[in-house]
């Protein structure tokens, strides 16, 4: 009984006044008040078909032919020096430590007479090129980055800015967000190589100075074995978490409807929604290109 | 002229425009007015094209907004300016590129005769030129509403849109926005259509009043009409405070 009632959607309904109210208005809608049973899922899988919908719906209005190409330019390199070189000094403070917390955890691992510092090294290596810098650094820059875009374009929305373009005749997603993008995608590849230089620098510091490792045999261990593929994947990686990062924290800005509180609550979802998407295209793309 | 016949407009369950007819003429300040809620703002937004109408047309000297293509429309937008209620000025941009950025995407001008253009519009609406690098933070919410209308007429505009341009400003810095809408829309020779709860306005700017009530057209007049007129929703809206009902008193008696 309790199977045929979990299926077909019926349990636990509270008959409260939110539901009947939202019924009509809103498909996807599931009371709070009732356990989760089917329609709950349902619901879900509805809300984000139709959030996945609005997304490429935006992506088509921002990809509109600039029609004045030179104020787009104009824009993008102020984007640049904004999400760009404001991220530099965070990248760097973190991949020196991130380095080094690799180095320290690997040589304590790893601490056996057989085993070479150079193989300590090749971990570290593996470590930073492959996962590390590419993905952690672009969750870090999903967060300052991303909620930075989100915020900027809720303001904008609730502050009836986008409306004002609109007015002139000026398409405000493209105009907007393609900048955005643009400056993401050409500047977080240089900071996930700065990442991993920096990392690399990080690693090798952190042996020498606790005095965890040989520091040339270290050092030569970055260089053997090296599969140069591994940077291709790794910046493939950030070129693609540049676009998700983009799109995905304008998504949510430019949709925000209200106030002050509604641009705080997008930024934070939209910090989430590129958490999951980034972790979910780090496995996708892991599995295509390494395998 | 604008004509719009007819319009409605409804939010889910919600009918805010119930069939509204008005004209407003060039060279004139239509003012708008009536209780918050009473479809002022989405009237405005859906004769800007902000909104799509549910039923209804607007037509701009003869052109039905509806019925344009995509590149009419843009030219249309081209002849708009729109003051917001919150002045909407871009904060990473200073006044002059404010001022400037319809320029840039729609005038064909020299680099020279663009900063000329800012400079005139700026000074009309009486700022000093050593807040033209200024950001919109940096100035008061009277000097950002002037910003707004120098930017809402760079491109000089046949149709201006003001949506409650006087809301938050004190009553000093309230008469010299009216009187600079009044003046640049007698100057200029544009339809200026103005939302407003301000009853200042009505009486020193108010060549055409509408009085909007639940979505409909309740009135329509001159400023010296308002004064005069029995018409009971005229009277609850605008006599409702003693000042107005002492001046009406004062008015019938002279």
């Amino acid at each position: 009984m309790g199977a045929v009632a979990f299926l077909s959607g019926t349990t636990g309904t509270c008959g409260c006044e939110n539901e009947e109210k939202e019924a009509g208005a809103n498909p996807g809608y599931f009371c709070p008040h009732k356990a989760p049973n089917l329609a709950y899922f349902r619901g879900m899988i509805y809300r984000f078909l139709d959030g996945l919908g609005h997304y490429f719906r935006f992506l088509g209005e921002v990809f509109h032919k600039p029609e004045h190409g030179r104020e787009y330019l104009k824009s993008f390199f102020r984007e640049i020096e904004l999400l760009g070189f404001s991220s530099i000094a965070l990248v760097a403070f973190i991949s020196v430590f991130m380095g080094a917390v690799l180095t320290i955890q690997t040589a304590i691992n790893l601490d056996d007479p057989f085993v070479p510092d150079s193989y300590i090294a090749i971990a570290v290596r593996e470590g930073i090129v492959l996962e590390f810098a590419p993905t952690i650094v672009s969750l870090i820059l999903a967060g300052k980055v991303g909620s930075n875009i989100a915020s900027t374009l809720g303001t904008m929305r609730v502050t009836e800015q986008m409306d004002a373009l609109r007015v002139m005749g000026i398409n405000p997603a493209s105009y907007l967000v393609l900048p955005k993008l643009f400056a993401c995608l050409l500047f977080n590849p240089i900071l996930i190589v700065f990442s991993m230089a920096l990392g690399l620098v990080g690693g090798y510091y952190a042996g020498d100075l606790l005095n965890l490792v040989n520091t040339e045999v270290f050092l030569s261990g970055y260089f053997i074995e090296f599969n140069p593929f591994y940077i291709v994947y790794s910046l493939t990686k950030a070129t693609v978490f540049a676009f998700i990062i983009a799109t995905v924290s304008a998504y949510f800005g430019y949709n925000v409807e209200g106030g002050a509180v509604e641009v705080g609550k997008a930024s934070t979802k939209s910090v989430v929604a590129m958490s999951f998407t980034i972790i979910l295209f780090n496995y996708i793309l892991t599995d295509l290109l390494l395998q | 002229m604008i004509q719009v016949r007819g319009i409605h407009k409804s939010f889910g369950e919600q009918h805010v425009l119930r069939g509204i007819d008005v004209d407003f003429h060039e060279g004139q300040c239509n003012l708008i007015i009536g209780l918050s809620g009473s479809g002022k703002t989405v009237f405005l937004k859906s004769v800007l094209g902000l909104h799509a109408l549910d039923q209804g047309t607007i037509s701009f000297d003869g052109r039905v907004l509806g019925e344009m293509g995509k590149k009419e429309v843009k030219a249309l937008r081209q002849e708009m300016g729109m003051v917001f209620q919150g002045s909407a000025l871009f904060n990473s941009l200073t006044i002059a590129e404010n001022v400037r950025l319809p320029l840039d995407f729609f005038a064909s001008m020299t680099e020279a005769e663009k900063d000329e253009r800012v400079r005139f519009c700026l000074e009309r609406v009486r700022i000093e030129p050593d807040s033209f690098s200024k950001t919109p933070a940096e100035l008061s919410g009277g000097m950002q509403k002037r910003v707004a209308i120098a930017r809402a007429i760079v491109l000089n505009p046949k149709y201006l849109f003001c949506d409650e341009p006087n809301s938050g400003l004190d009553p000093e810095t309230a008469i010299v926005i009216d009187q600079l809408i009044h003046e640049i829309t007698h100057e200029f020779g544009m339809t200026t259509v103005i939302n407003t709860h301000d009853m200042n306005s009505v009486l020193e700017i108010g060549d055409h009043v509408i009085l909007m009530e639940n979505g409909i057209k309740a009135w329509e007049g001159t400023m010296e009409e308002v004064l005069d007129s029995d018409d009971s929703a005229v009277v609850d809206y605008v006599f409702r405070s003693n000042l107005f009902k002492k001046l009406r008193a004062a008015l019938k008696k002279a």
